[in-house]
């Protein structure tokens, strides 16, 4: 029979602890595959967050830095601005990149750092518990806004990427998903794309990657993928929101 | 011979480092050490170095945590509030194994207290300071050239043992003028452990995060273990006139300066008096000052705060001697007169 999919070399043989439906997986092949693409494998270094995604280095096969929540792009800095041949990008969920470090996320991208953020939005605390995220869109119910979000009360959700992409240092910022297959297939050539900035040294760049959360959700795998579609695209757009090149 | 300098404290510390192969300097504004981090934008950049002003202490020890990983000799620096702020990051270096070398040039406390000299941060520097079973060495130099020259010992140790190390001095130390001389550079050690990327080799993780309780144990013992080596090893002081003395006093950084002073004075009036003065804060000089204690019936411990260092002096003891403390906090800086006094009393 004819092999015509396989496992990336960067991705390790192991099983992912991910709950079922949950977007981080994909999310972690899509670098995986990138890296392994672009032949950058044997100079990147990944800064997972904590959280969920904690335990990338269990599944990604590359040099990896656990970093304090929020200061994923701090980290990153300091170890591009030491080694510059390095490929450095940190991996971050939305209250570690746009709560707890939200300074440390502008500053890097407002010096211009050359680092890659890949930034998982999926609207809520999933570690702790599903508690009420930046991201949490209006209306949502969490651990913490069991009346649902309200605007009176814990105020707008925070859109980083459209504020990052008002920055000059920033080369290139987009926003994607991985709900569906078309969505998976866009979300990685904005990866790819942004891993390319870097390697051409031209400024930061950020993926959004809308990400499901079935289980702080309380929603079915598939329930999650059209929550996505259906509530999370309106308040956050999918598209390229800055392209400098 | 090496060239005799005249320089400022905070300065020294800055070129020593520089000479002591530190590639990359992070840090935020803030009175009294700011002469440190313009001396770097400076010097260490003209070098080839990495300079940046951080937005926060917060993203200066996390840069300099990123750095460490990367496998250069690294620097920050700030004054007791700024140190506070990253005492998450002194953990999460101590946790992870990563040499750092971090100086406090302390001011007066606690909150925003003000900017004069005080030793008001030694427990926090001692004791971890940050979350979790840990431990900083501490280097506290009393003068221009020690500065200078601790801040060589100070990155060999942290690269030895992989461990974050503490310069702990005041605002006064920071910014006395006094001649210099510089050691030479040595080659550095390799880092068989650092991030490069996985060329040849097997990819390399670094974690502080271990969530099986057993593991996360024997992780706890095996930073004990390396912490007993350090006290083992690496205990510094300097010891004035032990001999045949009636009173001994303890005093670091400027108030050892001050003390040696009044006890001088005191050894000129025919008083038996000695001085220890401890150059690791951690470790602590518990040795020598135990001994001590066999012989000497009275101790004085003077502090620019109001009463820190005296509680591992008494622990040294274990009640042999009286103990007696004299404590100036807030940015007060006793004269050498004022020690005098109270040892003349202490004496009687």
């Amino acid at each position: 029979m004819k092999k015509v999919f396989s496992r990336t070399k960067s991705l390790k043989d192991a099983i992912f602890h991910y709950c079922p439906g949950c977007g981080h997986s994909i999310a972690h092949r899509l670098v995986a595959e990138v890296i392994d693409e672009l032949g950058i494998r044997e100079r990147v270094v990944g800064i997972p967050p904590p959280g969920c995604a904690v335990l990338a280095y269990d599944y990604l096969d590359i040099d990896m830095a656990e970093s304090a929540h929020g200061r994923g792009a701090a980290v990153a800095t300091g170890i591009k601005r030491v080694n510059p041949d390095l490929i450095v990008f940190s991996y971050q969920g939305d209250g570690d990149l746009a709560a707890i470090g939200t300074a440390e996320t502008l500053h890097a991208a407002n010096r211009g750092e050359r680092i890659t953020v890949i930034f998982i939005n999926n609207a809520v605390y999933g570690m702790t518990g599903g508690q009420m995220a930046p991201t949490t869109i209006l209306g949502q119910e969490t651990t913490t806004t069991p009346y649902g979000r309200k605007i009176e009360r814990e105020g707008y959700p925070l859109k980083m990427s459209e504020i990052i992409a008002t920055l000059e240092g920033v080369a290139y910022v987009e926003r994607v998903a991985v709900n569906s297959a078309k969505n998976v297939i866009k979300a990685k050539k904005a990866i790819k794309k942004a891993f390319k900035v870097q390697i051409d040294k031209l400024g930061f760049s950020l993926v959004e990657i809308l990400s499901q959360c079935p289980t702080n959700w309380r929603l079915s795998p598939l329930k999650a993928c059209q929550w996505v579609e259906e509530k999370m695209t309106k308040y956050f757009p999918l598209g390229v929101l800055k392209d400098a090149l | 011979m090496a060239e005799k300098l005249l320089m400022r404290g905070s300065e020294a510390i800055a070129e020593a480092a520089i000479r002591a192969g530190c590639r990359a300097y992070f840090g935020y504004p803030i009175t009294p050490q700011n002469e440190l981090p313009e001396y770097m934008a400076k010097n260490l950049v003209s070098q080839g170095g990495v300079f940046i002003q951080s937005e926060s202490e917060l993203a200066a020890i996390n840069m300099a945590f990123g750095a460490s990983v990367a496998g250069v000799r690294v620097l920050t620096s700030s004054s007791s509030c700024g140190i506070s702020l990253k005492q998450e990051g002194i953990s999460y270096l101590a946790g992870c194994e990563l040499p750092c070398v971090i100086v406090n040039i302390n001011r007066g406390g606690p909150g925003l207290g003000n900017i004069s000299p005080a030793q008001g941060d030694y427990f926090q520097a001692t004791r971890g300071g940050g979350h979790g079973d840990y431990r900083t060495i501490v280097l506290a130099p009393a003068s221009v050239q020690e500065m200078a020259d601790l801040t060589f010992t100070a990155f060999d140790l942290a690269d030895f043992y992989r461990n974050p190390v503490v310069i702990l001095a005041d605002g006064m130390l920071g910014q006395i003028m006094e001649p210099v001389t510089f050691k030479k550079k040595k080659k550095l050690p390799p880092k068989d452990w650092a991030l490069t990327g996985a060329k040849g080799r097997k990819a390399r993780v670094i974690k502080s995060l271990i969530l099986d309780a057993k593991l996360m144990e024997e992780h706890n013992w095996k930073l004990f273990r390396k912490y007993e080596r350090v006290k083992r090893h690496e205990v510094r002081f300097e010891a004035l006139d032990l001999e045949k003395a009636k009173l001994l006093v303890v005093a670091y950084g400027t108030m050892a300066r001050i003390a040696k002073e009044a006890v001088k004075r005191a050894q000129e009036d025919k008083m038996k008096v000695g001085l220890i003065r401890p150059i690791t804060l951690w470790p602590f000089p518990t040795e020598i000052i135990s001994e001590a204690g066999e012989e000497v019936s009275h101790f004085l411990v003077c502090e620019m705060n109001t009463g820190q260092m005296v509680e591992d002096v008494r622990l040294s003891l274990e009640g042999k001697s009286k103990v007696s403390f004299y404590g100036r906090p807030g940015g007060s800086i006793p004269t050498p007169l004022d020690i005098f006094k109270v040892i003349e009393k202490c004496y009687e």
